[in-house]
């Protein structure tokens, strides 16, 4: 019943769906206030009715009933209740329930708290959505349908892939699609904006909170995905360029970039047109990876079961909405006016620069994930572009980015001081000096590019601190005056100072765990050692464990450092019962210099276990880093002055009420 | 500064940054790709010694041998032709024997295929996709399970 009661809540949101995108647009054009108005309740219910649609799904989910086909294929009795939540969406079918169920509610969030929004703004931007959810819905019922039964109904379920039964992926994918679905709110803007011809500061102010959160939700995201991979999977890695992980990462570069050009619109009222079209190559790209994940073109740990008619279907939904907006951008753009001059050296000219370096290493990104594509489609050659084509394109570009960083924040709008931003930097410049030349002296091996990285990455963090005592002037007026300032200064400012902070501690971890990451790969019988970056591994033996629904097979490890005990170890491979299949667990010991990460391998002939032993110098940095710039993003969207009209409402209302009593 | 002089510092700066990356993913392009070949593409064309490449096929049955330490060899075939691989380091788990394989490394002057990674693989069923459409045209695809999809994944 519960299985009926979510098809049916679907099929009714498709269909209000349909409504809420036709009527607003023909009540903006033939100015009829009462079809225009149908946007906001059209939104709202459609949002409770894919709520109903997904806990319904959950409902299936946590009770286990097995007679819907989709619980039988992703879920087991056995299996622990948080996976059996997160199962919901650990498939296909489920997934793009969540992804629609995000997006009605970013849709909803705009009916319900937009009141401030003009009238015309805000129905138009809500028939977008509603326009992007009738794909979407459409999609899922004709090709995806996660309600079908099953008849008889098994006994037990396949059980879940057992690499994804774990906590930070349980939450990886519905901060990923908030990301990507976010994006969706600054195109439906940027394509209501096009159909109404017009756009001012005011729009900028409404769309950089939704961008902001989007660019949070992705960077958390991200973090947490690159996370579970190094520890998960057991190579230690970090970041693989892989085209799944790329389809994430581009709309991550592309967002960044329109964050930032947004700032320049909102403040200086230019760059309308490429704002605009930045924030349609954003959604687009969004769409791309929904399409290179969910198609199965890419064969990966995301790719689901190979089906044409979803891949074709999802091509199509992105014909349609990228060539439609690209379309309507070649022909509404020339009518949006152009504005605030501003000189080559200047906060707007930094911020070009930066936006430019972002698009290209994006396109380099997007070069590299689809040439293969491209290649193969034509010749039939495969190949495969790994990480060094991306290291070798990607790289230098995002160099030149981070190196100018720390100037932006410290030139003024309009027209800026290169010199003066210079002199104020220098402080910062001398101890990223200092720092390379330290690590250069006491470097034993790697290679000599890794100073230089650490010496960036002591830049950009120096920049921020710089950014913030220049804003307080912390040197040169008295101290209660720098106090006073620092309270006063904007979130915002903050917020920024954090973001580009956090981007430092992820250089320097990159660069430390890639330039001085020591590795070993051993046969180790019971009772031999294994020395690795001063550490001691007694390997003690194996013991056989017993989980909630796995084996697993138990290594067990003393480390020790110069004699003294650190901690125990007990990397194990669990053998899944249900689903047939085994995973490596990895062991980690964290300490301030870097994680000690214990993989358990076969056994081998002699009862020797071959085992792999890392030490990975400061790799924390790279997620506590991605942490940072989530907080700088959050910091920055509780600035009051992008809660719109939260100063202004008083004046606002006064003015409606004159313009009324005009008429 | 006229108006004209900022635009073309604009228009100069983004032919700048436009250049220089074309030129880096031109030269990573011709320098830094993986081609993809079966043991039967490998004996057609002369592969040049020290050249990285991925190998893939299906591991022979009975081949896989352990050496002293953590040296592994095995034989990869894709039906008509086979190669000889070895490996050093920890195989991922689901490397099974008659299971489909990609490895990655160098073919030596002795003949034997130097992998320095072999590629984990997420589930029993898996193959990868390049594996599967050599072996189809080879002839020895054995089709699909039919059962209902695995574990769909995310």
């Amino acid at each position: 019943m519960i299985a009926e009661t979510g098809h049916y809540a679907l099929i009714l949101a498709l269909v209000v769906a349909i409504v809420q995108m036709v009527l607003p647009v023909i009540g903006t054009r033939y100015r009829d206030p009462q079809l225009t108005a149908i946007a906001v309740p059209a939104a709202q219910l459609e949002f409770i009715l894919i709520a109903i649609a997904f806990f319904a799904l959950m409902t299936a989910y946590v009770t286990s009933d097995f007679s819907v086909l989709n619980v039988w294929q992703n879920s087991a009795a056995a299996k622990p209740m948080l996976y059996k939540i997160s199962g919901v969406w650990g498939n296909h079918e489920g997934s793009m329930i969540l992804w629609v169920l995000i997006l009605t509610l970013f849709g909803a969030a705009v009916a319900t708290f937009g009141t401030n929004l003009p009238r015309q703004l805000q129905a138009n931007v809500l028939a977008v959505q509603g326009s992007i959810a009738v794909a979407f819905l459409l999609f899922i019922v004709t090709t995806s349908n996660p309600f079908i039964r099953l008849n008889p109904a098994p006994f037990d379920g396949q059980g879940m892939n057992p690499v994804l039964q774990d906590p930070a992926l349980a939450f990886h994918p519905p901060f990923l699609y908030a990301g990507y679905v976010g994006f969706s709110m600054a195109f439906s803007f940027a394509v209501a904006a096009l159909i109404d011809g017009r756009i001012d500061a005011a729009w900028a102010r409404w769309v950089r909170p939704w961008t902001l959160a989007a660019w949070m939700c992705l960077t958390l995201g991200i973090s947490m995905g690159s996370w579970w991979a190094y520890y998960e999977l057991g190579w230690g890695g970090f970041w693989f360029w892989d085209p799944v992980e790329n389809a994430s990462f581009m709309p991550w570069l592309a967002g960044t970039a329109l964050l930032h050009s947004a700032l320049v619109m909102e403040k200086r009222d230019a760059l309308k047109v490429w704002t605009i079209l930045l924030a349609i190559i954003t959604f687009s790209l969004s769409l791309m990876g929904t399409f290179l994940v969910r198609s199965g073109v890419l064969t990966s740990v995301h790719a689901f079961a190979v089906d044409p008619a979803r891949g074709v279907f999802i091509l199509a939904i992105m014909g349609v909405f990228i060539g439609g907006a690209f379309a309507l951008f070649a022909w509404r753009a020339p009518l949006l006016s152009q504005g605030g001059l501003f000189a080559p050296i200047s906060r707007e000219g930094s911020l070009v620069l930066n936006n430019l370096l972002l698009t290209v290493a994006c396109a380099a990104v997007l070069v590299g994930t689809l040439y293969p594509l491209a290649l193969e489609a034509l010749t039939g050659d495969k190949i495969s572009v790994g990480a060094p084509f991306f290291n070798l394109t990607f790289g230098p570009l995002i160099v030149a980015l981070l190196i100018v960083v720390p100037f932006g924040p410290l030139l003024a709008w309009k027209r800026g001081d290169l010199l003066a931003a210079a002199q104020r930097l220098m402080a910062a410049a001398i101890v990223a000096l200092i720092v390379m030349v330290i690590v250069l002296a006491f470097m034993q091996k790697g290679p000599w590019l890794a100073p230089l990285g650490i010496g960036l990455g002591v830049w950009l963090l120096l920049g921020a601190v710089t950014d913030i005592a220049n804003r307080v002037k912390l040197f040169g007026a008295a101290p209660g005056e720098a106090w006073r300032r620092a309270r006063n200064l904007p979130r915002a400012a903050y917020g920024g100072a954090l973001a580009h902070a956090g981007l430092g501690l992820v250089v320097i971890g990159i660069v430390a765990t890639t330039a001085w990451r020591a590795e070993r790969i051993e046969a180790l019988a019971p009772g031999q050692t294994l020395d690795i970056a001063g550490y001691q591994l007694l390997f003690e033996g194996v013991e056989p464990r017993q989980g909630p629904n796995y084996r697993a097979r138990v290594g067990m490890f003393k480390v020790t450092r110069g004699g003294s005990p650190v901690t125990e170890l007990a990397p194990s491979k669990r053998e899944f019962i249900v689903e047939k299949n085994t995973t490596t667990e990895s062991a980690i010991h964290v300490s301030w210099r870097g994680d000690l990460y214990v993989v358990l391998g076969d056994q081998l002939k002699n009862g020797a276990y071959s085992v792999r032993v890392y030490f990975n110098p400061l790799v924390r940095l790279i997620w506590l880093g991605g942490l940072v710039m989530f907080f700088g993003g959050g910091v920055s969207l509780s600035d009051r002055r992008l809660r719109v009209g939260a100063p202004k409402r008083a004046r606002a209302k006064a003015k409606v009420e004159a313009v009324a009593a005009g008429e | 500064m006229t108006r004209k002089q900022r635009r073309g510092v604009l228009i100069g700066t983004s032919l700048v940054v436009l250049g220089l990356a074309v030129g880096l993913v031109l030269y990573a392009m011709s320098d830094s790709i993986v081609f993809f070949y079966s043991p039967s593409d490998l004996t057609a064309m002369q592969a040049a010694p020290g050249k990285r490449f991925r190998l893939g096929g299906l591991v022979e049955k009975g081949s896989v041998v352990r050496d002293q330490g953590t040296t592994v060899r095995f034989i990869v075939t894709d039906g008509a032709k086979t190669l000889p691989v070895t490996y050093t380091g920890v195989l991922p788990d689901l490397f099974r024997e008659g299971q489909g394989v990609v490895a990655e490394g160098t073919l030596e002057p002795d003949g034997v295929f130097h992998a320095d990674n072999v590629l984990a693989k997420h589930d029993e069923k898996y193959m990868p996709p390049e594996v599967a459409a050599k072996l189809k045209k080879q002839g020895v695809w054995r089709g699909e399970a039919s059962a209902p999809s695995p574990n769909a994944t995310n």
